[in-house]
This record gives C-alpha cells, structure tokens and sequence, in this order.
C-alpha cells in the first residue's frame, strides 16, 4: 500500500484515470466484487424504473382482488387490501434504497472526516473522541434509533441523522486506523515538512491513500443500514403504512403466510438479495484491495 | 499487568457513565420537554405542569442526572409516568426473560460457530467451506425478524411443534417460558453465528499455518488433538472480541425477535416504551444495555490477557 511514486506529484487527470483504470482491473479480477455489485446495481435499476416496469399502482387498495392467489394478472398474487404483491415488491426498494443511501454516506462521510482528522491530530482530542464514541457504541444501535425517533418523531430525515448517528462511531474507528496506517510514511511527514496544513494534508495525501478501505467500509455498512432500516419499518417506526416497503410489507403480510406464501417471501427475497449484494461486494472489495476487515467484525 | 487492568477497569466505569449521560442527554435535552412528550401535544398546560412536578423537571438537569445515576446504581430508576409504578418493577423480570434467550443465543451461536468455523478452517477452499460461507452469507443477509418469520412459518405452522406466540405474562415462571424462548435462540444463533464463524474461519486459517502446528504434525499427534489442544486456544483470541462486540448487537436482535414471537422481554417493553413514550423505561433499558456491553468488552479484553501472555507485559493497548 505504501508505493513509493505518491512522493512524486502527477497532475490530478493521469492520477485519477490511473486509480480507475486499477479499479477496472481489480474489479474484473474478483468475481465476488463483480456479482455483489451487479446485485446491487439491479436493485438500483429496478428502483429506478419501476414505473415502467410495472403500470400497476403499488399503493391503490382493490378490494375486490384481495388475497389472491398468483395468476396471469398478478403475478405473485394481491395482499390483503387487494395491492399487487410484485408491483409493491418492484417500488420496495425505493424507500429502503433512498433511506439507505443516504444514511450510510451521512455516516461514512462524517466518519471518515472524523477519523482522519483524529488520526492526524492526535493527542487529548483524539483520547476524548475516542471515549465519547465508545459511550455511543456501547448503546445498541436499534434502542439509540427508537430513541430518537421517540423523541423526535418517525420520518425519513430523522431517521437519516439517527442512523448516521449510531453508525459514525464505528467508521471512525475503521477510517482511523486505517489513518494511523498512513499517517508515519514519509509522504506525509514530508508533507508536514512543506508547511501544509491539516486539511490538505488530510485531502492531498492522507485521503487517496486509504480510499479502499472507505469503500468497503462504505459497502459493509450499507448492508448493516439496510437491515436496520428494514428492521426499523417492520416494528413500524420506518416507511409509514401506504409507502411499499419490503421491511413493512413483510410485517403486514406475515399474518396471512400460510395462505399467500409469496406475499411475505417476495419481500423477503428482495431484501436478502439486496444484502446479499451489498456484503459481497464489501467481501469482493476488501480480498481485491487487500483490506484487513479483522476491525470491523461487527 | 495490575495497572493494565486497573486502566480498563476504569474506562470501562467511565464509557458506562459517559453513555449514561448521552441518554441521559438525548431524552431530556432534546427539542420539546419529556412531560410535554409523555403527555402528548394537546395536553393541557396544568397536565404538563402536573406531570413536571412528578418528574421533578423543575431542577436544573444536572442535578437530576446525578440523582438519577446515583439511584440506578442501587437499581431504582424512578417511577414510570405512564403506569406510576417504578420502573424497576417492570423492568426486572423482562430482563430476566431476555436473559434466558441471550444466553441460550450465545452458548448456541458460539458452539455452532466455533465448530463450524474450524470445519471451514480445517477444509480451506474445499465444499464444506464453500458450503459454510455460502449459508453464512445467507445468515448475514437475512434479518433477524425474517428468520423468525419464517421459523414460524416451518415449525408453528407446517409442522406444529413450538408456540408462534406467547401468551405468557412477563412475570410467567421460567418453566413455562422455556418453550418460548426455542424458536428465538434458533433465529438469533443463526445470524450470530454468521457473524461469528468468518472470525473463527480466518484465524483457524492463520494459526493452522503456524510453525508450532508443523511442529505438533510432525511429532504426529491426531488432526482433532491438534486442533483442540494447540489451533484452539490461539485461534480463539481474536474470536473473543468478535464475540463481545456481537453481544451487543444481540441487545438489540432480540428486541426485533422478541416482537415477531410476542415475547415478554426487554425487546417487547423497549417497544411498549416508545408507544407509550415512557422515557424513563427507555432510559433505563438504554443504561442497562450499555451495561452490559461494556461488561462483556472487558471481559473478552481480560480474557485475552489471560490467555495470551505477550499482552500481560506490555501496555497492550494497541488500538
């Protein structure tokens, strides 16, 4: 990882066509990054284009088509308030995915800063960081959310600060060890010699060096934020009822399973695939780049 | 080694009450009073005054995080506004119900895990590692409350063996939440175990590639005495801290798991709480279960020292 040519300056372009030429490559190497990440960017497609895949509404109730069976017109059959099982599952992802999304970069943004700068200062603040995250690890991530959702009440944005909240601390720790990996090499002492200040030298030097392990980072933690979100609207504390949401779908139909098998397991299909997407990217990413995930076991 | 000790002792009393006062904060300092929370928006003004007064909210909150840390350490958390009864009272024997399940989770997750772990280990790049990766992605990827589901569906349903619901009180005596607490210790192993068995596989992987395993080989003693008696208690060591940082997912594994079974635990009144915004249950559940997941770091942090002897000497705090 320490390559000796970071001490010589190459203008930004040939640098940054050089790490996504690499990336290719890496990425054509491992099969495991190639089907994770193409599970995930299907998720994303589907997502996407659900209005045209399906021209079903996914929230209109027909009562008269309630809890059918699968057939030509439904495929996966109707739920309980006669909403086609597939078009929900279709439109499913987008709350969870949007949600996700946006939780899991709040969160891997804030940590990354977080951890660099902590990394590169040292010193009391970086020992007082450290405690108060400890203190914020040490609460469960699922009671810190219902938390905050209590007291501020359910809604995307809230549940976006809360995630970001509850996972930021583990970040931190990740991008801040991986900081202190890079922080002694001699390409940023020799920066320090220059005079640069903290913020470049975090931007310039620090950054590009252990951008592999943000990603894998970024990729671990999604998984661990889809589940929880997920989690999150089956208590119903998430997505509110009309909104299609695998989670919520799952705990509206459960009580029917015997009946219509397919109006639980299609969520639940749908869901697991998605994780099953994102930690095998995380796994592909982190074997390519030869990122040690010893420190992020849980 | 007396002072390694003595330091972790004491960081770990100081995260606890740093997390005590985070919740603390949280609930009290956030946007909005609690009496005006508990109560709802369209209290009437005397209600909210009323109820501060009950609360005591009238003091300054740092007074009121002392008196309350100071009675949570004797096990009195207050009286619940909402039923008027100590929080105590309630919390208590949900505790001991979410106990019976952590615990069978974790001595069924780390058995499982270890054992699996090893096979994995042992038979590298062969099919009984490609199988066990393969059904431990899937135990990654599944959420709890969907293995739950679906243990309801195969074995409450289809083939009627175990309760789908309880319907035991929380004060219920443990022999007849016994059968219960199966169907949870199943859907949570199976996700901890997931977690834990990559952890075992990589160092059963590092330390069968040892010089003293060759060592051992050579002196031709059997695979299984090999690794039971030399691989293990190495390959262990970084499989206990994995195993404490899952404890304190399992807190909250279990408050999803307990709803889908309607369980009378810690997860069931955590939830009840939110419903019902009583704060003070939240906050003493909160407290407990940082608790608890500091008890267990240290634990794994000592029991590391105590099983390898290069970290007694130094600082050995490495991170």
């Amino acid at each position: 990882m320490s390559e000796p040519n970071h001490g010589t300056p190459s203008t930004p372009s040939r640098t940054a066509a050089h790490t996504v030429s690499r990336t290719v490559r890496t990425l054509r190497r491992s099969r495991t990054a190639c089907v994770g990440l193409g599970l995930v960017a299907l998720h994303l497609a589907v997502a996407v284009l659900a209005p045209l895949l399906t021209s079903a509404s996914p929230t209109a109730n027909v009562p008269d088509e309630a809890l059918l069976g699968p057939s030509g017109d439904h495929w996966l059959g109707t739920d309980a308030l006669g909403r086609d099982v597939l078009t929900r599952v279709v439109y499913g992802g987008q709350y969870a995915l949007t949600v996700s999304f946006a939780a899991t970069t709040c969160a891997i943004a804030l940590g990354t800063v977080l951890g660099c700068a902590t990394a590169l200062k040292g010193g009391r603040l970086d020992g007082l960081l450290m405690r108060v995250l400890d203190a914020v690890l040490a609460i469960p991530p699922i009671l810190a959310l219902l938390v905050v959702v209590t007291v501020l009440g359910a809604g995307p944005a809230v549940i976006v600060l809360a995630v970001t909240l509850v996972y930021t601390p583990q970040v931190v720790r990740v991008v801040r060890a991986a900081a202190l990996g890079v922080a002694p090499l001699d390409y940023v002492t020799a920066a320090r010699a220059r005079g640069e200040r903290t913020l470049s030298i975090l931007l310039r030097e620090v950054l590009p060096n252990i951008v592999h392990v943000v990603a894998v980072e970024f990729a671990m933690r999604a998984s661990w934020v889809v589940l929880l979100i997920s989690s999150l609207s089956f208590l119903g504390f998430g997505a509110d009822p009309p909104t299609p949401d695998w989670g919520l779908m799952i705990s509206e139909n459960r009580t029917a399973m015997v009946v219509l098998p397919w109006a639980t397991l299609a969520p639940i299909i749908a869901l697991a695939t998605l994780v099953v997407g994102l930690n095998l990217s995380a796994d592909g990413l982190s074997r390519a780049w030869s990122v040690d995930r010893t420190e992020e076991a849980s | 080694m007396l002072l390694y000790t003595c330091r972790r002792l004491l960081s770990a009393v100081l995260t606890v009450v740093l997390s005590a006062v985070l919740v603390f904060a949280a609930v009290q300092l956030l946007p909005g009073d609690v009496a005006t929370q508990v109560l709802g928006q369209d209290a009437t003004p005397e209600a909210v005054a009323a109820l501060r007064d009950q609360m005591d909210l009238n003091r300054p909150a740092a007074v009121r995080f002392l008196d309350w840390i100071a009675g949570a350490a004797r096990g009195d958390f207050g009286l619940s506004p909402v039923s008027g009864e100590p929080v105590a009272h309630t919390l208590w024997p949900h505790l001991r119900n979410t106990v019976l399940i952590a615990v069978s989770t974790i001595v069924v997750a780390v058995t499982a895990s270890v054992v699996l772990g090893v096979l994995a280990g042992l038979y590298r790049d062969r099919w009984p590692d490609a199988l066990i990766s393969t059904l431990t992605l899937i135990g990654m990827s599944v959420p709890e409350f969907v293995m739950a589901t679906l243990l309801v569906l195969l074995l409450s349903i289809t083939v009627p063996v175990l309760p789908a619901v309880v319907l035991d009180e929380a004060t219920a005596p443990v022999a007849d939440l016994l059968p219960a607490v199966v169907l949870p210790t199943i859907a949570l192993s199976v996700v901890m175990t997931a977690y834990i068995v990559r952890m075992t596989r990589t160092s059963i992987i590092d330390v069968m590639a040892g010089e003293f395993v060759t060592t051992a080989r050579l002196k031709g003693i059997s695979t299984v005495r090999l690794v039971v008696r030399h691989a293990l208690p190495s390959a262990l060591l970084p499989t206990l801290n994995v195993i404490a940082m899952n404890v304190a997912w399992l807190v909250g594994g279990v408050a999803v798991v307990e709803n889908v079974f309607n369980y009378p635990g810690i997860g069931q009144l955590m939830l009840e709480s939110v419903h019902n915004r009583d704060l003070p249950v939240l906050q003493a559940i909160a407290v407990i279960s940082a608790l608890v997941y500091v008890l267990c770091n240290l634990a794994a942090d000592l029991g590391a020292m105590a099983l390898n002897p290069r970290l007694r000497t130094g600082g050995g705090s490495k991170r």
